[in-house]
């Protein structure tokens, strides 16, 4: 009998503090692998497992190993069809088909790809960037509350009483204490009446009081012992449970007059693209409204936002506007954390950046994590601007703003290549002074 | 009797529970003590899961390992071939240990346990305790508090130096681990639990008790030395025992920059690579071993009427996918299977003794139709490893059962040349090159400390004595030199020379 011992339950994935070293160590080169495969892909794909290739660099392990290209070397093989002493075979090309050896576990390391989970992926990609404002992802920091259930309690609001715990209770202390049933009260009446209606005889009227004294101690009995009782009662008990505020919602504001062609769209679109990636690492659930606007603003959906061209003038307020009024009507921002992407070449018409610029101040801003303003400009502008104050209406108007808080980021682009320095800028570790 | 034939069987239908196993095991046990008179360890038995065999495969079967990044990169390999189906699972691990453990999956059918239950805890638990090389090199009942303790330690190493010092250290280690054998000396045993508690005892104590001052004494005047050269160089190595094959242990012993805990863990590596060395030694023979047990366990049992046709058929299918061996040319040829060429030389072990033919005679005068196969194969197993027992035992019956030819490559030449088969002429030498080929020694690259001057330079020279010319490959050679580099603290080179002959082929060094 030999001594049995089943495994089965203590704990898997003992490897998995090797495969988190393994990854840290290989962590600059799967970053580097990473960012290429982003550049080149579709960026929307970045929200997704990753197939690489075995990192080389700091994760070979060598040992002195012989070189298969050199010297005499002996193979015995088996399965010899038509060979006889003597023969030769030509060598072809490097290491033939049938040449034995245990050189090739080797070399099937280096070519082999392995899967990085999208958490992997994005935490490489990620890495080092921190969320502006986390003050309400912090779970500690919940502001929303919802009753759940939790167990029973013996005092609570009549609405809450759990009927079913009730009657149990009292079914149970009623057997324990012998309360009386109806039926035995009803059969005691019955035999009293049949009895009197008999001819009384001295033994009749015996039997009558004997039955007439059970029936009045069971009455007392039934009185004293009531079938619910306030001790059987049970309520239901809820407990408030924070609920942690993971929800966030992400306004894309973007100017579509005609000023915006497609290359600034596109730039438009890979910013809010990262963004909402971002976001989505740290919340559960992530809303994203469109809003366009020219000289007048709309939420539209994702295809009409990036791809449908608008004709008119451009008022960046209305987009302002429309984004005052729909966190109004749907995202309370005690409930929701607000960011807001606004793209735009900087046209404005005269006078309306004061606008935007007193609403911000005013409203949105007490409400928003966080804004980002990214102008995208011409190629050759950004020598001209360079990171001077001066610039576009808008530019200059946001400059006001983005002095005053620390929430409103601002900053320009022109190539696509410039987009994740950008992104990393904006998001970078950011010292936490003000909140 | 007939009454009880169909409760004979030991278990029915494909599900299997402890209880079963149990009751398998124990007339597993009988006939693999009584018939085939095996001598084996106590068994544990361990049921794992998928995962966990994942686990056990990366930390290189051990059940206790210390965690290092390799180990991960091994696990991301395994795991992708598994989950992508190119490569299954073994049914067992089995663990050189006293008692010995048996790893059986989960997911295996009754017929697979019992199977692999004779294959491992009888077959090769055996194998462990007879074999002279496992008994001489490796420590049974020592190995698992051992690497009980190589972990603790490690971890502890880990949390007073930090992850990056130790890790670098391992990193070291593991690129020397087949140089950190002792392949003709015998190594120390193992140290009991009491000793390793006063080693680490002491050392904390010298730790603690460090005094910087004693580094600021002058060193002690050893003037006046004489100045006949080769005299000198001869004296100092016969001081540090030079040559010497086991760079582990060298380096261990007598690198001036490492710390007590990094000489720890380098003797805790070379333990390791150790305790495998002699598994590395006798693959034919462990698995040749442990599948002719169970083959003649299975269908004993199967004669018994102790288990039924259909788990035979599942027995017999899963058995000859193991000892399946592709041809050469064949695209699935990983190389000659040792559960294959072992089988087949237990076998026909066991057919020369008992109905030789006239050739038999003639190679195997000692045994041939003795009739007592059991004697020889017990002997065999316990005396021999995969090199000797093939050079004594392959007989040209296997060797045309398998086709064998030898083939020699010179990389000179732009051919390969086909220097004998299976006939007459050939079998003798095909014998001794496969038996050759099974010489971890003579195939590991043989790299020895040659000599270093530890009151001069202290430049560290290692020489490579090549083999017919095989040299090693470049970029791998110079980032283990670096390694050894990192160990040593001062300048390492290595010279290849040919073997007899000394004469200089290449020489390197890292600064």
């Amino acid at each position: 009998m030999p001594n049995f011992i089943d495994r089965r339950l203590n704990p898997k994935d003992k490897s998995l503090g090797n495969r988190r070293r393994f990854l840290k160590r290989a962590r600059e080169e799967l970053k580097r692998t990473i960012k290429e495969q982003v550049k080149s892909g579709k960026i929307a794909d970045v929200d997704d497992k990753h197939s690489v290739p075995m990192p080389a660099k700091d994760t070979s392990e060598p040992s002195f190993q012989n070189f298969s290209g050199s010297g005499q070397r002996d193979f015995v093989l088996p399965g010899n069809k038509e060979f006889t002493a003597g023969d030769r075979i030509p060598k072809q090309g490097s290491g033939g088909g049938g040449k034995g050896g245990g050189a090739g576990t080797g070399e099937s390391e280096d070519d082999f790809r392995f899967v990085l989970s999208r958490e992997e992926v994005l935490d490489l990609f990620f890495e080092d960037l921190e969320l502006p404002d986390m003050v309400k992802l912090n779970l500690k920091e919940a502001v929303a509350y919802k009753p759940r259930r939790a167990g029973l309690t013996t005092s609570g609001a009549p609405s809450n009483i759990n009927v079913a715990r009730t009657m149990r209770n009292s079914y149970g202390r009623r057997i324990a204490l012998h309360r009386p049933k109806r039926k035995t009260l009803e059969t005691i009446e019955a035999e009293i009446d049949r009895l009197e209606s008999l001819p009384s005889t001295p033994e009749n009227r015996k039997r009558i009081d004997a039955l007439r004294e059970e029936l009045e101690k069971l009455e007392r009995r039934l009185k004293t012992i009531p079938y619910v009782d306030p001790v059987d009662i049970r309520f239901n008990r809820f407990q408030p449970q924070p609920l942690p505020n993971a929800s966030a919602v992400m306004f894309c504001l973007m100017d579509v007059s005609s000023s915006m062609g497609e290359r600034e769209k596109d730039l438009a679109k890979r910013f809010f693209v990262l963004l909402h990636l971002f976001l989505k690492r740290r919340y559960d659930r992530i809303d994203i409204v469109f809003i366009r606007h020219t000289h007048e603003a709309g939420e539209v959906d994702e295809e009409t936002f990036f791809y449908s061209t608008q004709s008119g003038g451009t008022v960046v307020s209305t987009a302002l506007e429309e984004m005052q009024h729909i966190i109004r009507e749907r995202y309370p921002s005690n409930e929701w954390n607000i960011y807001a992407a606004q793209a735009s070449d900087g046209d404005n018409i005269a006078g309306d950046s004061e606008r935007c610029t007193a609403m911000l101040n005013e409203e949105l801003m007490h409400l928003c994590q966080y804004y980002a303003y990214v102008e995208i400009i011409d190629e050759r502008e950004t020598e001209i601007f360079g990171t001077t104050e001066n610039g576009t209406s808008l530019w200059r108007a946001y400059c006001t703003v983005a002095d005053k808080w620390p929430n409103f980021q601002m900053t320009r682009i022109a190539r696509p290549a410039e987009i994740y320095p950008v992104f990393r800028r904006l998001f970078s570790r950011q010292p936490t002074t003000t909140r | 009797m007939d009454a009880s034939t169909s409760s004979n069987l030991l278990f029915q239908g494909s599900d299997w529970n402890f209880e079963r196993i149990s009751r398998a095991y124990d007339a597993i046990e009988e006939i693999a003590l009584e018939e085939l008179k095996l001598d084996v360890y106590p068994n544990q038995l361990e049921i794992i899961s998928s995962e966990q065999m994942l686990d056990a495969y990366s930390s290189v079967g051990m059940p206790l390992m210390y965690q290092h990044w390799s180990f991960g990169k091994r696990f991301v390999f395994e795991e992708h071939h598994y989950r992508k189906g190119y490569r299954g699972l073994a049914y067992e691990l089995v663990i050189n240990s006293n008692p010995c453990i048996t790893y059986l999956m989960e997911e295996n059918t009754m017929a697979i346990q019992a199977l692999v239950t004779a294959h491992a805890s009888f077959g090769h638990n055996h194998f462990f305790k007879n074999n002279y090389l496992f008994r001489r090199w490796t420590d049974a009942g020592a190995i698992l508090s051992y690497m009980d303790f190589a972990k603790k330690y490690i971890a502890r190493c880990e949390e007073r130096h930090g992850t990056a010092a130790v890790e670098s250290i391992l990193d070291s280690a593991h690129a020397l681990m087949d140089q950190g054998v002792f392949r003709y000396r015998r190594p120390p045993r193992l140290s009991s639990e009491q000793e390793r508690e006063r080693i680490r005892e002491k050392l904390e104590y010298e730790e603690q008790s460090y005094n910087d001052l004693w580094r600021t004494l002058p060193p002690s005047a050893r003037e006046g030395e004489p100045d006949g050269k080769d005299e000198n160089a001869s004296e100092r190595k016969k001081a540090l025992k030079l040559p010497e094959e086991n760079l582990l242990y060298f380096l261990e012993k007598n690198s001036l920059v490492l710390e007590p805990w990094q000489r720890e863990i380098l003797r805790i590596v070379r333990v390791i690579a150790q305790y495998f060395y002699a598994q590395r030694q006798t693959k034919v023979m462990n698995e040749g071993c442990a599948t002719f047990v169970h083959y003649y366990i299975m269908n004993r049992l199967f004669d018994l009427g102790k288990i039924d046709e259909g788990t035979m058929l599942e027995i017999l299918q899963s058995h000859s996918n193991v000892v399946f061996q592709p041809d050469f040319d064949d695209p699935r040829y990983p190389g000659l299977n040792p559960y294959a060429l072992g089988f087949a030389m237990m076998q026909d072990i066991q057919r020369i003794s008992t109905e030789p033919t006239s050739e038999d005679e003639h190679w195997f005068p000692d045994f041939a139709g003795t009739g007592d196969w059991r004697e020889v194969m017990l002997d065999a197993w316990e005396n021999h490893r995969d090199e000797s027992f093939i050079l004594q035992y392959l007989s040209p019956a296997v060797i045309r059962r398998f086709r064998l030819f030898r083939l020699t490559d010179d990389a000179t030449e732009p051919y390969c040349e086909i220097a004998s088969i299976h006939n007459e002429r050939g079998y003798q030498e095909v014998r001794a090159a496969l038996a050759r080929s099974y010489d971890v020694g003579v195939n590991l690259p043989d790299i020895q400390v040659s000599d270093v001057n530890m009151l001069g330079d202290r430049h560290l020279r290692l020489q490579h004595n090549v083999k017919n010319g095989v040299l090693l490959e470049e970029r791998s050679r110079d980032e283990t030199l670096r390694h050894i580099r990192r160990l040593w603290g001062y300048d390492v080179s290595l010279v290849g020379r040919e073997a007899g002959s000394e004469r200089l082929l290449y020489e390197c060094s890292a600064q």
